[in-house]
């Protein structure tokens, strides 16, 4: 097993962790914070490429890894104020419970 | 070598001396070590010296005597309180979540020394050559603040955590101005690295250093950085979050004993942390104020430097009151983070201009913007003669 | 698998399978934020050591907080009230489990001509600097547009509304 493909395997065992956790639980927070996980797993699988490919002086892998980190931050603000934002509306962050349009 | 470079370097040629005494395969083992263990016993020991320091100097202030009791003039104060910390009794509430109660304290002064790592206290003289070293300062910083949430938490305590979460507010809010003023810096030295940054400051016009609190925007981004570094420390001015008189002792209020002494000892490392930062990026880090006091090893002017750093601090602290939360958050959003962007314009008009116009050009950039905003905040409050003795 | 490799995979492991087994909500957060360092690490460990930075002061030291603060803010994670996970659970564990062989499976049939004999390089600041300036020039303003966006639409959205809007609503009701 070569190095690289032990970091692939990795990142493919944290990316199936995070949709483990954005798909089984009940809370809208965990949700966003599984999302975060799979984000960081892909990033990790564009640096290992970068890292063992050819020509990593270009940077390639290393500036989409550096967009794809602020991208996911700003994303990550704008879903924790949508979470607010529905708690203000109907007292509760339990994604089962949040089922009506109205509101 | 001359006996002036002897003395400069004395630090570095007992650590080669002493690493080539061990066998090969030990040594970057042992280089490490010898590298780590004076920073663990240096600033822990300047820290216990800050403690007398502060309580005499804060007495004086406000006219009357420190501790006087232990010791002649009360310098064995600091070791009273760390028998004082050690055998106190360590009380955990019963509701608080132990696991995380332990382990913030750990977490905070774990990341506060890691902190130490890139800090060039002298000529070839810092614990790792990073060539992101300013990014890895603030990097760390910015994980103190798990800590402190982690800390406000686990106590289960409404007042902790309404400490916490105020000093977290009040951290991120003032890390902006901090980096933004850091940049003004990064940006004239063209590196991140600290010892490059250094070096570039280390030269000399006649008898008066290139260091950057001489030019205008270095000045203007160097008393920003400052104000940013005193509100991250949470000191006073800025220490409504541990405001002894308002809530007690903020996120730190259920830990005792030695605990509560690891975050008194993590704040005061994080002071010494960050001035250390801003003497490295604007005062010229080791170099000599003057050209015929370069005999002076450069370990020796970092620390003279630090020392008046922390004297500032402490002067600080006795004289002025204690800002609110909103007027502190005010501050932080409408006029520090619109005064780093026009440092940084000012910069980069320095950095593009030449002879006496640089200076006039920048020092405009920076004045003109700094009345304006602090007209604008100050427009709504009349100031009058006071004609009351107490207040109503 | 050197030593580099397999203590941040450790971290990154208990952390990320902590976030997902523990039942208090804000011990979840703290997990996360270890998988986080753990990733953090893991860059340094490929020589990007400017981005393990990066994702420090990003992740650990912004996105931690934000998570943690709306936990306080949405009413502190009184765990215990109602189960912690959704009905549908086993269904959403064999997904994961399913994605993570269907990965592994494509990882271990593809022939990776992998380069891994060079050693670890770290990139000086300067090129990377460079690189956003001149080649990147235009997706680095397109970040910062959208980072202002995001900025003020976080605000918009979390703001509350002025006390005589809601007033009148429930005058209406």
């Amino acid at each position: 097993m070569t190095s690289l493909t032990l970091y692939l395997l990795l990142a493919a065992l944290i990316f199936a962790a995070g949709l483990a956790l954005a798909v089984t639980r009940r809370n809208a927070i965990l949700v966003l914070a599984g999302v975060e996980l799979m984000l960081n797993a892909a990033n990790l699988n564009f640096l290992a490429f970068w890292r063992f490919g050819q020509h990593p002086e270009a940077l390639i892998g290393f500036l989409f890894v550096m967009f794809s980190i602020a991208i996911a931050a700003a994303e990550a603000a704008i879903g924790l104020a949508l979470i607010l934002a529905v708690f203000r509306q109907s007292h509760t962050i339990n994604i089962d419970q949040i089922e009506q349009l109205k509101g | 070598m001359s006996s002036i470079q002897i003395a400069d370097q004395i630090f570095v040629l007992l650590k080669h001396w002493l690493v080539g005494r061990v066998p090969v395969s030990l040594q970057p083992v042992v280089g490490i070590l010898i590298t780590v263990i004076p920073i663990i016993c240096v600033f822990p020991a300047l820290f216990a010296i800050t403690t007398i320091l502060e309580r005499k100097g804060l007495g004086r202030i406000q006219n009357r005597y420190g501790p006087n009791r232990t010791g002649p003039f009360g310098i064995l104060q600091p070791l009273a309180d760390g028998v004082k910390a050690l055998t106190k009794e360590d009380i955990i509430p019963a509701n608080a979540d132990k696991v995380v109660h332990f382990f913030a304290p750990v977490v905070l002064v774990m990341l506060v020394f890691l902190a130490y790592a890139v800090l060039p206290m002298g000529r070839n003289m810092a614990a790792v050559d990073l060539d992101c070293g300013v990014l890895f300062f603030f990097a760390i910083g910015s994980g103190t603040e798990v800590a402190v949430f982690m800390a406000g938490w686990s106590s289960r305590n409404k007042y902790a955590l309404l400490g916490a979460m105020r000093a977290i507010a009040q951290m991120i809010s003032y890390e902006i101005p901090l980096i933004l003023s850091a940049v003004a810096a990064i940006m004239i030295a063209g590196t991140l690295n600290l010892q490059q940054i250094v070096t570039q400051q280390a030269g000399y016009s006649g008898i008066f250093p290139h260091w950057y609190v001489f030019t205008p925007w270095g000045f203007a981004a160097f008393l920003l950085f400052i104000i940013s570094a005193t509100a991250e420390s949470n000191r006073s001015p800025f220490d409504l979050p541990e405001g002894e008189s308002e809530i007690i002792a903020g996120y730190y209020i259920e830990y005792s004993g030695f605990k509560f002494a690891l975050f008194f000892l993590g704040e005061y490392l994080g002071m010494f942390s960050i001035s250390a930062i801003a003497i490295t990026l604007f005062l010229g880090g080791w170099a000599a104020p003057f050209s015929f006091l370069t005999w002076v090893p450069s370990w020796l002017w970092f620390f003279a430097k630090l020392v008046t750093m922390i004297l500032c601090f402490i002067w600080v602290r006795g004289t002025l009151p204690r800002l609110r939360q909103d007027q502190l958050m005010n501050f932080a959003w409408k006029f520090m983070l619109p005064m780093a962007l026009v440092v940084l314009t000012s910069a980069a008009c320095w950095r593009y201009t030449e002879g006496w116009q640089r200076w006039a050009i920048s020092f405009l950039v920076v004045i003109i913007p700094y009345s304006w905003l602090g007209h604008g905040m100050m427009s709504n409050r009349k100031l009058e003669q006071r004609k009351y003795r107490f207040a109503e | 698998m050197n030593l580099s490799f397999l203590i941040p995979a450790i971290i990154l492991l208990v952390g990320a399978a902590a976030a997902n087994t523990l039942r208090n909500l804000v011990h979840c957060v703290l997990a996360l934020t270890l998988a986080f360092a753990g990733f953090a690490l893991l860059y340094f460990g490929l020589g990007a050591e400017f981005l393990g930075l990066v994702q420090l002061l990003v992740y650990v030291g912004a996105v931690a907080i934000l998570i943690a603060f709306t936990v306080l803010l949405t009413g502190g994670g009184t765990a215990g009230e109602q189960t912690v996970l959704s009905p549908r659970w086993l269904q959403g564990f064999l997904l994961a489990g399913a994605m993570f062989l269907l990965l592994g499976y494509g990882i271990s049939k593809s022939r990776f001509t992998a380069h891994a004999a060079t050693s670890v390089r770290s990139y000086p600041v300067s090129l990377i600097g460079d690189a956003l300036i001149t080649s990147y020039a235009l997706p680095l303003e397109m970040l910062g547009v959208l980072l202002t966006v995001a900025t003020i639409g976080g605000v918009v959205l979390a703001i509350r509304e002025p006390r005589q809007a809601s007033q009148s609503v429930k005058v209406d009701q």
